[in-house]
């Protein structure tokens, strides 16, 4: 589904990725770990656009990503969760949601364009609030109210819901644990494998390398702009190497 | 006096608690009689006597509309109350009399909307926000629609500039207040708007109504030719390109002798005509400047609810987080920048229509501070705040003319305390969601 070809990433003149290769699988849960600094943010925010690869190129269901601006990826159907949650604190958490349909209504061209699908007026806007809300009921309760109120595990829900509203086919997720309670973070977790049963493929990175790896079904290990080691999610759990590494035994 | 004094607490409504008698008997009705001989040494009744006239208006709607609304009254009543007194003994200097009515005009109208909050049985039927909003339209409107009726020419003078400033301020706040990008050179906009016009009216013969399209499409253009290498910086030096962009276009005016005449400006200016009729009175050009307020109001308003605005204020909120949710937040920056310098340029238009007079002396530096301080002032994003901030900051210096030296000290003084004590602004508390 998507595959990302020796890509290389600067930032001015530091190359911070350093020849990436991987690939994600329709269906998958694949998930990248590796220290601070190893280049995962990096990694997903060259695949949604954000920042551009000088070489290398991306492939998503058979079309070349690498130059297109991260509007554009997002219409193709991937949707990136930013860490550090990045949603609009002064906006109502009914309104992140909204924004984030924003690529929807541009393509059912509805003006104007979020209040009549918020509404359920038209398209399919209106169900995809509803499994959010199914999702997070905490959600539904805190509608109205603004964004930065709410606690860091709300937030990171909130987060994940406003990717989730243009239905993507592909959701890149960045740290969703971060500074989270351990029991937020397996309320997560199990939300995330609730949005893959329901067909999203999920590329996730994650300092919690333990759970990171036990949810997915492949993993890679990144060191220094280079992929370091790639295998079976329960393979890289086992193996020496990333135990002393990154799991701390 | 007194007689005056007893109608107007008899014709309205009886408050629940009765009013603390001391500020009955230092409740002061100023009339036109004695308006005109205070003029030199009364400047502390100048003040003295609004602030008792706000203050008891408003204790009157305290009972009916709670302590929020009674203290947004006192403060509109006092501003507009010591503007009239203070333009009156302007005038009254000037002209060496006085011939209006306007105090008694103006307590009739606030009394009359006393009434309508108490008695109306319409507006009993409707939610409370909702009738207080409708009656303060209704207020508003009556104000504004009548004013070349009971205004002398130096208040129309400055409501006309309150309403080139509106438009003006309202282009700021689609970059600022939306988008949330720095802008410190917006008076540039502001003069190519104003030596458009100027220019081809001067020196093609064009009218108004063909210069109009032709300044307007002029100024965005420059906007976007502004906005293209503005929009690769963020924060502070996005500020500085803007400071420079402005300060360019000053120095070309005010150095292209032949082309603009420098700084001895362009003079001679042709009056807009509607139908035929030309536009040169300052009551005509009052409600010429109206109409075009209140549709910039009216289109950004609308702009700032659609797609467009939604994408800015996302912008504004976290740049990042918009362009992975699949906002385009190069080309919502460009169209900010150029939607914003369009409304700037109009103001220009109506400006050098107005004076009939350009020069780069209008466009400096303090111009873009000025108009950047009535957005602040109002509240970021918020429409009705802008439109406040500028009203108050073209009339508090007016207001201020009485005490002279300290003019600009009180002005300063009165936005530090205003930073400190309300930093969203005077109307901004809500105006960051998009329902504000």
């Amino acid at each position: 589904m998507l595959e990302l070809n020796d890509i290389h990433t600067f930032y001015g003149p530091i190359e911070a990725l350093k020849g990436i290769t991987l690939k994600v699988n329709q269906g998958e849960i694949v998930c990248l770990i590796g220290n601070n600094g190893a280049g995962k943010s990096t990694t997903l925010m060259t695949i949604s656009g954000i920042l551009k690869p000088k070489a290398g190129t991306i492939s998503f269901i058979g079309s070349d990503i690498s130059d297109m601006p991260p509007h554009s990826i997002v219409e193709m159907g991937i949707s990136h969760v930013p860490e550090g949650r990045r949603i609009f604190p002064r906006l109502t958490v009914k309104e992140n949601l909204e924004m984030g349909a924003y690529s929807v209504s541009r393509r059912l061209k509805t003006t104007p364009p979020i209040p009549p699908l918020a509404r359920g007026g038209v398209g399919g806007v209106k169900s995809q609030f509803d499994k959010v809300y199914e999702m997070f009921p905490v959600l539904k309760e805190r509608e109205k109210q603004m964004g930065g109120t709410l606690s860091g595990g709300e937030q990171q829900m909130l987060a994940i819901s406003r990717a989730l509203m243009s239905e993507p086919k592909l959701l890149l997720l960045d740290e969703p644990s971060l500074g989270l309670a351990p029991i937020i973070v397996s309320r997560i977790f199990k939300a995330i494998r609730e949005i893959n049963k329901e067909g999203v493929t999920i590329l996730l990175v994650e300092q919690n390398a333990h759970a990171a790896l036990n949810l997915s079904g492949r993993g890679y290990v990144l060191e220094n702009g280079r992929i370091k080691m790639h295998g079976q999610g329960k393979d890289l759990l086992n193996s020496e190497e990333v135990k002393k590494a990154y799991l701390g035994e | 006096m007194n007689t005056v004094e007893h109608k107007i607490q008899n014709t309205s409504p009886p408050p629940p608690h009765p009013l603390p008698q001391g500020e009955g008997d230092s409740f002061d009705i100023p009339s036109p009689s004695r308006g005109e001989g205070e003029g030199g040494g009364g400047s502390l009744n100048l003040f003295l006597r609004p602030l008792f006239i706000a203050l008891w208006l408003a204790l009157l709607f305290l009972p009916f509309r709670g302590l929020k609304a009674a203290v947004i009254l006192f403060i509109i009543l006092f501003a507009a109350v010591s503007l009239l007194k203070a333009f009156k003994n302007y005038a009254g200097k000037i002209k060496g009399g006085l011939n209006g009515d306007s105090d008694h005009y103006f307590i009739n109208i606030l009394r009359i909307a006393v009434e309508i909050y108490g008695r109306c049985p319409y507006l009993e039927k409707l939610p409370e926000s909702k009738a207080r909003s409708t009656v303060f339209i209704l207020l508003m409107s009556v104000i504004v629609l009548t004013l070349p009726f009971y205004g002398h020419d130096y208040l129309i003078d400055i409501a006309v500039l309150s309403g080139i400033y509106i438009i003006l301020a309202q282009g700021l706040n689609i970059v600022v207040g939306f988008t949330g990008l720095l802008n410190l050179g917006f008076a540039a906009f502001y003069a190519i708007g104003a030596y458009s016009y100027a220019l081809l009216n001067t020196k093609l013969g064009l009218g108004f109504w063909a210069s109009l399209p032709l300044s307007l499409m002029l100024v965005t253009l420059s906007g976007f030719i502004l906005a293209i290498p503005a929009l690769r910086l963020r924060g502070d030096y996005l500020a500085i390109v803007t400071l420079g962009f402005g300060e360019i276009v000053r120095l070309v005016l005010n150095n292209w002798d032949s082309f603009t005449k420098g700084p001895n400006g362009i003079g001679g200016i042709g009056p807009p005509h509607i139908f035929g009729m030309r536009i040169s009175g300052i009551g005509q050009f009052y409600y010429f400047v109206l109409i075009f307020a209140l549709l910039a109001v009216f289109v950004i308003r609308r702009v700032a609810a659609s797609r467009i605005g939604r994408a800015w204020i996302a912008i504004r909120e976290d740049e990042i987080a918009s362009s992975s949710i699949g906002i385009n937040t190069t080309a919502y920056k460009l169209y900010s920048f150029a939607f914003g310098a369009f409304w700037a340029g109009l103001a220009g238009v109506l400006f050098a229509a107005k004076m009939q007079f350009v020069s780069p002396e209008s466009f400096t530096f303090m111009e873009s501070v000025l108009v950047l301080c009535m957005v602040i002032l109002g509240g970021l994003g918020s429409i009705p705040g802008v439109i406040l901030g500028s009203i108050i900051l073209v009339m508090l210096p007016e207001m201020l003319r009485e005490v002279q030296l300290y003019r600009m000290l009180a002005l300063g003084s009165g936005l530090v305390l205003l930073m400190i004590f309300r930093p969203q602004g005077l109307m901004g508390g809500k105006g960051v969601s998009f329902r504000g």
